[in-house]
């Protein structure tokens, strides 16, 4: 595993190309695109303002940079540099912009919700959609880029709309019967729309891709319901996460629970490997030789490796406040690797373990706990393998075969905040608070640790 | 009742408070009467009979100053009164008096006029203050939005400045524009970017076409990955099944094993897609799961057994070893029941015909029906084949014997005509005994490969225009080579 030198970035703001040759950060209002190979820098480009969004069009030719602040987009083209674009939503604001799926036309959705517009590039023209509504997420594309859905709201109601994404032609104009619509998702096979409510009632909705309803699925009322859906790659499975502490996979056939996933605190009998992270810092009295000062950073970073622990195992466990808003309680990650074999949740109550399940055998495979809450975890887009960073300067990788925790390796110490995944799983980038960094994993087998 | 007057003041005096002052502006002929009054009241106190001469006097005082002659004449204190002065001097005074107050008229009829002049100069002046305050307040409007105008122009002036930088950077926009539209034209042709097209019905019908062609798409492949899945389990199921059959075959007898192997022989043949076939996998699933069940519990008690005949540590674990993984395989198969189960609810909600029960079970009890039937005519064949090879087997076993006995007769001969061979053999031929029994034996000889010739042929004839099934003259075949084989000529 070989780690590249840290580069400044701004705003958490750096993405590679889709098609993976290119490197684009923000450093406050500049861009900057660099060869993922070499990391050499081959394009600059000076923003009217600091950026708050940044984004690649799915064809990697463009790059899309808004200022939220000054209701501005503006839109670099990689093979002509000269070229200037400039959106301006004016007086009406923004607060966000995106790239449609034919990376030639911008949607910015404009202050207080009130209308997305649709800036295309080609004709200069421009479409207004009216009404859309302001949820967790309310905007989604089909994978295969052909279809819009849109969660709208008239007259305290929800509807959502689906457009061809071509000419934008509204395809379909459905009610929904929700109370308060939260998000909607496509399934990757593009047929199926998962609709599911705000978390005052758990509610889940399956419409086709012709505005059929499929199927309703409830599995408790009055309490907190959903927190977090995600789909499984062949769209088999649709894993819903809710304020129970509970993961249940609905089947794509009959849209029933095929399996419930406890997250409970006490694990007792269980084929599942437990790892826990166990930081031994290194004994300072011991020895002070000049060797071992000179060691410098490591002398002083705790150094930390994974045990497997036989259950009966304890997690710890934070009980949320009762008192206030949005309670740290319920399955707020839910991630399927990119075969569907494993899903990997998080139970915001213990917010340093991360489960990974088995969807072969329905069942838990791995337990891991961090000794910091986890921040972000994300599976490797081309095999079985997870990584994570809980905000120290550490890596932790995990697969079937085992679980290792790597040090990143920078001066005055790197606090991993994020990571994400090269599409061709190669490597990571690992995003702290002002810097970046790289790690090129080895294309051979990696030593596991345990 | 003295009063003095000035002779300078005008002759505006009032001497009682009853008397009330004269109004100017009264009419002339109000006036007259008051003035009458008033020189009445006047005159009833001015003169009485006392001061006749100085009211004489007085009066002359007053005429002077008046610029009219003297009434009076005589001196100063016997004067007398001048009557014809008098009166011209009273036709004077009345002349002046009426002139007076043609005057006064006059002066009140200007004031009159002059009054309502000032009113109509007042509304006019409070007209024309109206009108100035709005036309004051219109040109405050007017320069307001002179100066908005103003800005307006200016920002305009600004615009048009902007605009033809704009326009300026936008010819080079455009130039990029092309190339950009060139660009996409010819590398991302296939990115459907048609912005020109209208909206028609047309393509209205086309979007609603690919969405339904994706829809059906999704459910072809969705239905064949379960048609494949339901064929591989199905062979699973077989094969669990085979292999159930197999492990109980070697416990049971070879007629039981048997009977199963034609089953399974004609089972293999039928069709797997209909309840029918469906039901009898599940079936034999399960009775053969059932004799698994008592074999297995079987074994267990004879290991029980042994157990306690042995006693020792090692069994006892591999014994607690043995319970759990025929434990574990309980719970697979009963996994394995359940998976079976609910995929048979799923095919036949998949694959359930529109037609009604009644008609399907009666059609059931129909291919039941004839199914005995037919069960019933092969088992008869059966036993008659069954009866026919036991005789054969009868008379195999009779020939067979039979055949020892001449085989041991032959044996015998031959011993006998050896030993007479023997003991007659000589250097001189002349012998017709050993010739008889030489042909003795090989008439016998000849006679048992006879008999075992046309047994033979009457084997063959039989078995072949027989009715007996193909496997009956296999085994047939194997028992007459055995017996042929004892039979060695």
């Amino acid at each position: 595993m070989n780690f590249s030198e840290v580069f400044k970035q701004s705003n958490q703001l750096c993405k590679v190309s889709p098609d993976g040759k290119y490197l684009a950060t923000c450093v406050q209002y500049r861009l900057v695109v660099r060869d993922v190979a070499t990391l050499q820098i081959l394009q600059l480009y000076t923003c009217l303002d600091q950026v708050s969004h940044m984004e690649w069009s799915s064809d990697s030719q463009f790059i899309l940079c808004a200022m939220y602040k000054r209701g501005l987009v503006q839109v670099w083209s990689l093979e002509q540099p000269d070229w200037h674009c400039k959106i301006d939503e004016g007086s009406i604001g923004l607060v966000a912009s995106r790239w449609s799926p034919d990376g030639r036309h911008v949607l910015n959705t404009t202050e207080f919700s009130l209308r997305i517009t649709v800036w295309s590039l080609c004709t200069k023209a421009v479409s207004y959609i009216k009404y859309p509504k302001a949820c967790q997420k309310g905007l989604d594309f089909s994978r295969d880029g052909c279809y819009m859905a849109l969660a709208e709201r008239r007259d305290c109601k929800d509807y959502v709309s689906i457009f061809v994404c071509d000419d934008w032609h509204l395809l379909r104009h459905f009610e929904t019967e929700t109370q308060d619509l939260a998000g909607v998702e496509w399934s990757p096979n593009g047929c199926v729309l998962a609709v599911w409510e705000s978390c005052l009632e758990y509610k889940v909705l399956l419409y086709s891709l012709d505005g059929r309803l499929l199927s309703t699925y409830s599995a408790y009322e009055w309490s907190l319901g959903i927190k977090s859906v995600s789909w499984s790659p062949s769209s088999q499975f649709l894993a819903i996460g809710s304020y129970d502490e509970m993961v249940r996979i609905l089947n794509h056939i009959t849209w029933k629970t095929v399996a419930q996933f406890q997250h409970p605190s006490s694990i007792n009998n269980t084929k599942a490997v437990v790892y826990k992270e166990v930081e031994k810092r290194p004994a300072v009295s011991e020895d002070l030789s000049i060797h071992n000062i000179s060691m410098g950073s490591t002398l002083f970073s705790t150094q930390s490796k994974y045990e497997i622990f036989l259950p009966p195992v304890h997690l710890p466990v934070v009980k949320p406040d009762p008192e206030r808003a949005n309670p740290k309680i319920g399955i707020s990650s839910l991630a399927f690797s990119s075969d569907s074999r494993y899903l990997a949740t998080k139970n915001d109550s213990m917010a340093s373990v991360v489960w990974v399940w088995d969807m072969q055998k329905m069942s838990l495979a791995a337990v891991l706990e961090q000794t910091a809450p986890v921040r972000c975890f994300q599976w490797d887009p081309r095999q079985a393998r997870l990584a994570m960073c809980t905000g120290n300067n550490k890596l932790y990788l995990w697969s079937p075969a085992g679980c290792v925790a790597v040090q990143v390796p920078a001066e005055g110490g790197f606090q991993v905040q994020s990571l994400s995944w090269h599409s061709s799983g190669d490597s990571l980038i690992l995003l702290g608070k002002d810097h970046l960094c790289l790690c090129y994993m080895e294309t051979e087998q990696e030593d596991k640790v345990l | 009742c003295g009063f003095r007057i000035s002779p300078r003041e005008p002759c505006t005096y009032i001497k009682d408070s009853d008397s009330s002052p004269v109004e100017y502006r009264a009419s002339p002929q109000r006036l007259l009467t008051q003035s009458t009054l008033h020189r009445n009241s006047i005159l009833s106190s001015f003169c009485t009979e006392e001061n006749v001469q100085e009211c004489l006097f007085h009066i002359t005082q007053e005429l002077a100053s008046l610029g009219l002659s003297p009434v009076g004449t005589g001196c100063e204190r016997h004067s007398e009164l001048d009557v014809v002065a008098v009166l011209n001097c009273m036709n004077d005074l009345i002349q002046l008096h009426r002139r007076e107050l043609r005057t006064l008229e006059n002066m009140e009829v200007e004031q009159l006029k002059s009054n309502s002049s000032i009113d109509y100069l007042q509304i006019t002046s409070t007209q024309l203050k109206e009108q100035l305050e709005l036309s004051k307040r219109e040109n405050t409007g007017l320069l307001e939005r002179e100066r908005q105008l103003q800005l307006k122009v200016k920002s305009l002036e600004n615009h048009l400045k902007n605009e033809k930088e704009e326009s300026e950077h936008n010819m080079i926009f455009s130039l990029s524009c092309k190339n950009f539209r060139i660009l996409l034209r010819t590398e991302l042709a296939k990115s459907k970017v048609e912005q020109h097209l209208w909206k028609t019905d047309k393509t209205e019908a086309r979007h609603e076409g690919e969405m339904y062609k994706t829809l059906l798409n999704d459910y072809d492949n969705r239905q064949r990955e379960l048609l494949l899945e339901n064929a591989e389990l199905k062979k699973v199921l077989e094969n669990m099944k085979k292999d159930m059959v197999s492990i109980l075959k070697t416990k049971k007898t070879k007629e039981e094993s048997d009977d199963e192997d034609i089953f399974d022989a004609t089972k293999e043949r039928v069709e797997l897609f209909s309840d029918d076939a469906r039901e009898k996998l599940t079936n034999g699933i399960r009775l053969q799961w059932r004799k698994l069940k008592s074999h297995v519990e079987r074994l267990d008690n004879q290991a029980s057994l042994v157990d306690i005949s042995a006693r020792s540590n090692k069994d006892s674990v591999s014994r607690e070893t043995h319970e759990e993984e025929m434990h574990k395989l309980r719970l697979e198969i009963q996994q394995c029941k359940d998976y079976i189960r609910m995929q048979q609810q799923l095919l036949q909600r998949q694959l359930s015909s529109p037609c009604d029960e009644e008609v399907t079970s009666l059609l059931n009890n129909c291919y039941m029906q004839q199914e005995k039937e037919r069960l019933k005519g092969d088992w008869k064949t059966l036993e008659e084949q069954r009866k026919i090879f036991d005789r054969e087997r009868g008379n195999f076993t009779e020939a067979a014997i039979r055949l020892s006995h001449e085989r041991k007769v032959f044996e015998e001969n031959r011993a006998l005509w050896l030993k007479h061979q023997f003991l007659n053999s000589s250097p001189f031929p002349d012998s017709s005994k050993p010739q008889i029994s030489r042909l003795g034996r090989k008439v016998t000889a000849r006679q048992i490969s006879f008999c075992a010739v046309t047994l033979q042929c009457h084997l063959v004839y039989r078995l072949k225009y027989s009715q007996v099934p193909v496997v009956r003259w296999a085994n047939q075949k194997i028992i007459f080579n055995r017996l042929c084989s004892h039979t060695v000529v």
